[in-house]
């Protein structure tokens, strides 16, 4: 595939590797699904069986697993509630139940922001206190209020903050991790390739 | 082996530059005729510049090579290098220094934490799949941490978003028992597959921790917007936390909620680290002597922006 990047795909058996490659990756991809089945069934199964704790939650995750798999993968021929288009079982279940429990679990991120926020910027030291004012600095700038507070004491002071703070030091360091990050993964998967490195197969 | 290993790679430059040389011609008669019938008479239609889509015109002026990315090329080739030669520079047997990186040397001891508090460690390789460098990174963490808990009778819990990591994740803490010899201690469900949907996963996880209270929990690999939904509920059920990814935007959640943190490129330095091989420690070596080679050339970038002229200079690194 790294070969194949730098090949255009028609007119060249190697431009036309990576997009091959890439179907029987869905292809091995579609077969493994089976075993995260297997797994979550398994896993289930047996604490229900041995009536384990909260094993009530263990039964109704089977019971879900099932329930929005199987109409799903009916055919559409047998019944209109079948498959996965509009107005089958399985859309039912994911606009009414599935959506509306991600959209909850996220809407909790406020939250966990404020407790999280609350720790980090107390003033402990000196890089916590400098933390603690950029913090402000830019909260202020991010709210409307405070953006007016903010222009009511100098006009430039919003244009300041965002090229010196957020197009300054923060996309600088943003993207001094971006490139180190960039170079650890290109370093690691030669060292794949070429077989140094094995620890993600255990050896 | 290590021979072996360069002829392979060299043997792939050579296919790729004769590639780039030799562009195949699918066409062998680029012109189209079309006969009317009912006149007996037939045009030959020229192909006209340009117009790359029409049947039997296609391909055979544009090169295979992409030229565009010859720059790509000349970089990725001048990292392998330098990478090769550090690796095999460390199987001489040379010192190398490795700064200290704190996330990881305080992985064992929160281990034996857990190991104390007879608790499970919960291992989290993250959101992405198996194909993705930090999922991959990740699991090569998750061999360490299961030697270790292997060595120390600590239960582990990894609960994965995609079968493929299961797979991966599974073969990889056997093997970690095996080698420990604790093959009876491990149980195929220490990896288990919990959910496919990212804020499903996100829940099944937070209710382990508030259920089970682990001691220890460490999250190694891509992390999205359940990054800090993780780190403050491991953060309230009291566990030593210890992250690590590579994704800016989430870095400052796991530094604010849990104990370390690695950042970027540490994540991917981790194995090496962790496991002090030559060879794996040499292409940490190189990758940094790339590092200084980048930040020259983002210097004289600055430098030839400040002058404005610097036009040249980036085209060198466009490529498309």
């Amino acid at each position: 595939m790294v070969v194949s990047f730098f090949f255009r795909a028609e007119g060249s058996f190697l431009g036309r590797i990576e997009p091959e490659i890439l179907s029987w990756v869905t292809i091995v991809g579609g077969f493994t699904l089976l075993l995260g089945v297997v797994s979550i069934v398994r896993v289930n199964y047996t604490a229900v069986k041995r009536k384990a704790d909260g094993w009530g939650y263990k039964l109704a995750t089977l019971i879900s697993v099932f329930v929005i798999a199987i109409p799903a993968m009916l055919p559409t021929g047998w019944s209109d509630q079948f498959g996965r288009g509009d107005g089958s079982i399985y859309k039912w279940l994911f606009n009414y139940l599935d959506a509306p429990m991600m959209a909850t679990m996220f809407a909790m991120l406020a939250f966990y922001i404020a407790s999280a926020a609350f720790r980090a910027f107390r003033a402990r030291n000196a890089e916590a206190t400098l933390l603690l004012i950029t913090a402000i600095i830019v909260m202020l700038w991010r709210v409307p209020m405070g953006e007016e507070f903010l222009l009511s004491i100098h006009p430039d002071i919003p244009g300041w903050i965002n090229t010196y703070i957020m197009g300054g030091a923060n996309l600088a360091v943003q993207r001094g991790i971006i490139i180190g990050a960039a170079l650890g993964a290109a370093a690691m998967a030669l060292r794949i390739m070429l077989g140094i490195e094995r620890t993600y197969m255990g050896k | 082996m290590f021979q072996n290993k360069v002829t392979i790679f060299i043997t792939l430059i050579i296919l790729l530059l004769s590639q780039s040389l030799f562009a195949v011609d699918t066409t062998e008669n680029s012109n189209l005729t079309i006969t009317d019938s009912t006149t007996a008479d037939s045009v030959i239609i020229q192909p006209v510049a340009g117009v790359e889509n029409l049947e039997n015109t296609a391909d055979n002026d544009i090169p295979a090579f992409r030229s565009e990315r010859l720059n790509a090329l000349i970089f990725m080739l001048l990292f392998s290098v330098v990478i090769l030669l550090y690796t095999r520079w460390a199987r001489s047997g040379k010192e190398l220094f490795l700064r200290k990186i704190n996330g990881l040397d305080e992985v064992e001891e929160a281990v034996g934490r857990a190991t104390e508090m007879g608790k499970p460690v919960l291992f989290v390789p993250g959101l992405q799949e198996i194909d993705e460098m930090e999922t991959i990174a990740g699991i090569s963490i998750l061999g360490r941490v299961a030697h270790i808990t292997a060595r120390y009778g600590t239960p582990l819990h990894v609960p994965v978003r995609y079968p493929m990591v299961l797979a991966a994740g599974q073969e990889v803490v056997q093997q970690a028992y095996i080698e420990e010899g604790k093959a009876d201690s491990y149980d195929v469900d220490m990896v288990r597959y919990v959910a496919g949907e990212q804020f499903a996963y996100t829940a099944t996880i937070n209710g382990y921790m508030m259920r089970e209270k682990p001691a220890t929990n460490l999250y190694m690999g891509a992390f999205f917007a359940e990054s800090l939904l993780l780190a403050e509920t491991g953060n309230a059920a009291g566990s030593i936390q210890i992250a690590g990814t590579a994704q800016p935007a989430q870095l400052p959640f796991f530094i604010a909620a849990c104990d370390y943190t690695l950042m970027g490129e540490e994540l991917y330095a981790a194995s090496a680290y962790l496991s002090r091989e030559p060879l794996l420690l040499g292409g940490l070596k190189g990758q940094d002597w790339i590092k200084l080679l980048l930040i020259i050339l983002i210097i004289t970038g600055i430098i030839l922006a400040s002058f404005n002229s610097a036009e040249w200079y980036l085209n060198l690194f466009e490529s498309v």
